[in-house]
């Protein structure tokens, strides 16, 4: 387990972090300057907390009332840097040995040839950092991380540097880490759909505090709130549903409705967290005419959130849940929708299935 | 060819070679420590320190010459404590060296300091955050990626030292075959009536040897740079 409580003041910058976690992905979600690389640093010993502490597993690795504090080579604490810092002097082969030249022989106990083969870096073994493309780099990184045999991963916006391709190939590499190797993970980002996929607690972070700490799908909505309008997005639980072969769709439940993916999606009855932006909702008064019911999601207005000439409706899902739709004021007005007259009144919501990226659902 | 270098001209070659190389040699080690700790380290007095370092490049070599003598003169502060220890400096070849070697050290940590300060701070983070204590972070990670760097410094440290007049004359004089290096015998040529033809062929021999340093310091540096962009 890791429980953080620490405070930093650097120049003006004033950070206040404190959140545990036992397994799995626990993410720092914010925007640039939010304090999230500096709370990495702390956590991993490049820098020392004026107060508070750091425990691992009951290890206490850093504590300002016991004047603790152990340096990052004595931590067993893993980085992946956003831009890899592959050693350019060594081969990848020596890049992914060198932490584990440090390693206690008794802690080794990852295999070698087990995170060469889940990453897929065997073909590059033989080759030097320079050689590489930034998907592969960032592999090597993961890699030489794992193999220093950590109790703890930190990764430090590894994905923000890569083109969605080479990100969507890496983040299932860092779903299969969590799972086979059982490393617990602090996953940092500022993106809201990686952090949806992979976390399953999240820490939101503003100007060096923590403003809520949960559930993606409790936290990330609120987090977005005074983000530009096509950053607004919803997180919703969702299950999967049977495929039809015909089309290549898959059925998403939830209790309000189902929606449709375009494209596969293995296991049916699984559970996941769907991410749905609120420009790709419409909304509609009366069950869609004309169009299948099932692309509809059906909840009541909750709240409306004006934004110059457009509006964000807030929709209580029924069930749980809920959704956010981007329109504009008028529109509201013309379907008759208003809190105070027609609160109660049932609406539907349509989700675009073209919006929805089934590369980017995620597990739950 | 024989009659190109006379006998005394060859021991002045060789002196001068072999103070250089002690020099650099000997100054090495500390070079190194001194240009990453002025890289990397924050502590009180660095400026004094630092100023320190390069003041044998803005004296005047005579004046730093006169402290050599002061201090590590028979009588100095520090020649009498070394003499006790049986190590005699002043009017000997070691003494040459250890003129040369402070003379070219801010050369040398200038070079060193400048390669070790583009190490991106984040690597040596990441060797600790891999287990690498601060030793095993540095011989694995700082020195290597300066390498290039360091042989720019060590070149120049020892080209330093083979030019070296001025303060080796000032400590150790010019004696033939024990302090008379290469360039304090061009300097007795220009002095004597007839000497101008031994002068020149020195002069020349001094320009080949430094052609060679730095011939050598740039394929040994290509080959690092190389090495890091392999593939």
């Amino acid at each position: 387990m890791i429980d953080v409580d620490v405070a930093r003041r650097i120049g003006g910058f004033d950070l206040k972090v404190a959140f545990r976690n036992d397994d799995g992905i626990i993410a720092l979600f914010g925007r640039s300057g939010a304090g999230k690389s500096l709370t990495i640093g702390l956590i991993a010993g490049l820098d020392r907390p004026d107060h508070g502490h750091v425990i691992l597993d009951g290890r206490v690795l850093a504590d300002t009332e016991r004047r603790i504090f152990l340096p990052a080579y004595r931590r067993r604490i893993g980085i992946v840097f956003q831009d890899s810092q592959l050693f350019p002097h060594l081969g990848v082969r020596q890049n992914l040995l060198f932490g584990r030249w440090f390693a206690a022989r008794r802690a080794r106990a990852i295999g070698f040839d087990a995170v060469v083969e889940t990453l897929g870096i065997g073909h590059l073994l033989g080759r030097t950092p320079a050689k590489l493309s930034g998907g592969e780099r960032q592999r090597v990184a993961i890699g030489r991380a794992l193999l220093s045999c950590p109790q703890l991963l930190l990764m430090d916006e590894p994905l923000a540097a890569l083109d969605l391709e080479r990100r969507l190939e890496i983040l299932p590499l860092i779903e299969r880490l969590r799972d086979e190797f059982k490393i617990p993970i602090v996953y940092v980002s500022h993106d809201i759909e990686e952090v949806s996929r992979l976390a399953s607690r999240v820490v939101v972070l503003e100007r060096g505090h923590v403003m809520a700490i949960g559930d993606p799908a409790d936290v990330l909505p609120s987090a977005l709130s005074d983000d530009t309008r096509i950053d607004r997005a919803s997180v919703l639980a969702m299950r999967v549903g049977k495929r039809d072969e015909t089309y290549g769709l898959t059925e998403l439940i939830h209790p309000a409705g189902t929606i449709w993916l375009a494209g596969a999606h293995s296991g049916e009855g699984t559970k996941l967290r769907v991410v749905i932006k609120a420009t790709d909702v419409t909304l509609s008064v009366a069950p869609p005419q004309g169009l299948s019911i099932q692309g509809a999601l059906k909840g009541r207005l909750a709240e409306v959130e004006a934004l110059g000439p457009l509006a964000i409706a807030h929709i209580a899902l029924d069930g749980d849940g809920t959704l956010l739709a981007m329109t504009t004021r008028r529109a509201l007005d013309r379907l008759g929708l208003d809190l105070g007259l027609d609160g109660g009144q049932p609406i539907f919501a349509l989700v675009k299935t073209a919006a929805l990226d089934e590369r980017l659902v995620g597990g739950a | 060819m024989h009659d190109f270098l006379g006998p005394d001209d060859w021991t002045a070659v060789f002196l001068s070679l072999r103070i250089a190389i002690v020099a650099l040699l000997g100054s090495l080690p500390f070079g190194i420590l001194v240009a990453y700790a002025l890289a990397r380290w924050h502590f009180p007095g660095k400026t004094l320190v630092t100023a320190l370092i390069y003041l044998p490049l803005v004296m005047p070599p005579v004046v730093t010459g006169y402290l050599l003598l002061i201090g590590f003169g028979r009588r100095g502060v520090f020649g009498q404590a070394l003499a006790d220890l049986g190590i005699v400096l002043s009017f000997r070849w070691t003494g040459a060296a250890l003129a040369c070697a402070i003379m070219g050290f801010p050369l040398m940590v200038r070079a060193m300091r400048l390669s070790f300060e583009a190490i991106d701070p984040n690597l040596e983070k990441a060797a600790s955050t891999l287990g690498a204590n601060p030793v095993f972070r540095f011989l694995l990670v700082s020195l290597p990626l300066a390498f290039p760097g360091i042989i720019v410094g060590a070149t120049l440290s020892f080209a330093r030292a083979l030019g070296e007049f001025g303060a080796t004359i000032t400590f150790v004089s010019n004696i033939p075959g024990e302090t008379q290096t290469i360039s304090a015998l061009i300097y007795t040529y220009t002095q004597e009536p007839g000497g101008d033809a031994s002068a020149l062929h020195l002069t020349l021999v001094s320009l080949l040897i430094a052609a060679v340093a730095i011939v050598a310091s740039e394929i040994i540096q290509a080959r690092g740079e190389k090495r890091l962009a392999r593939g």
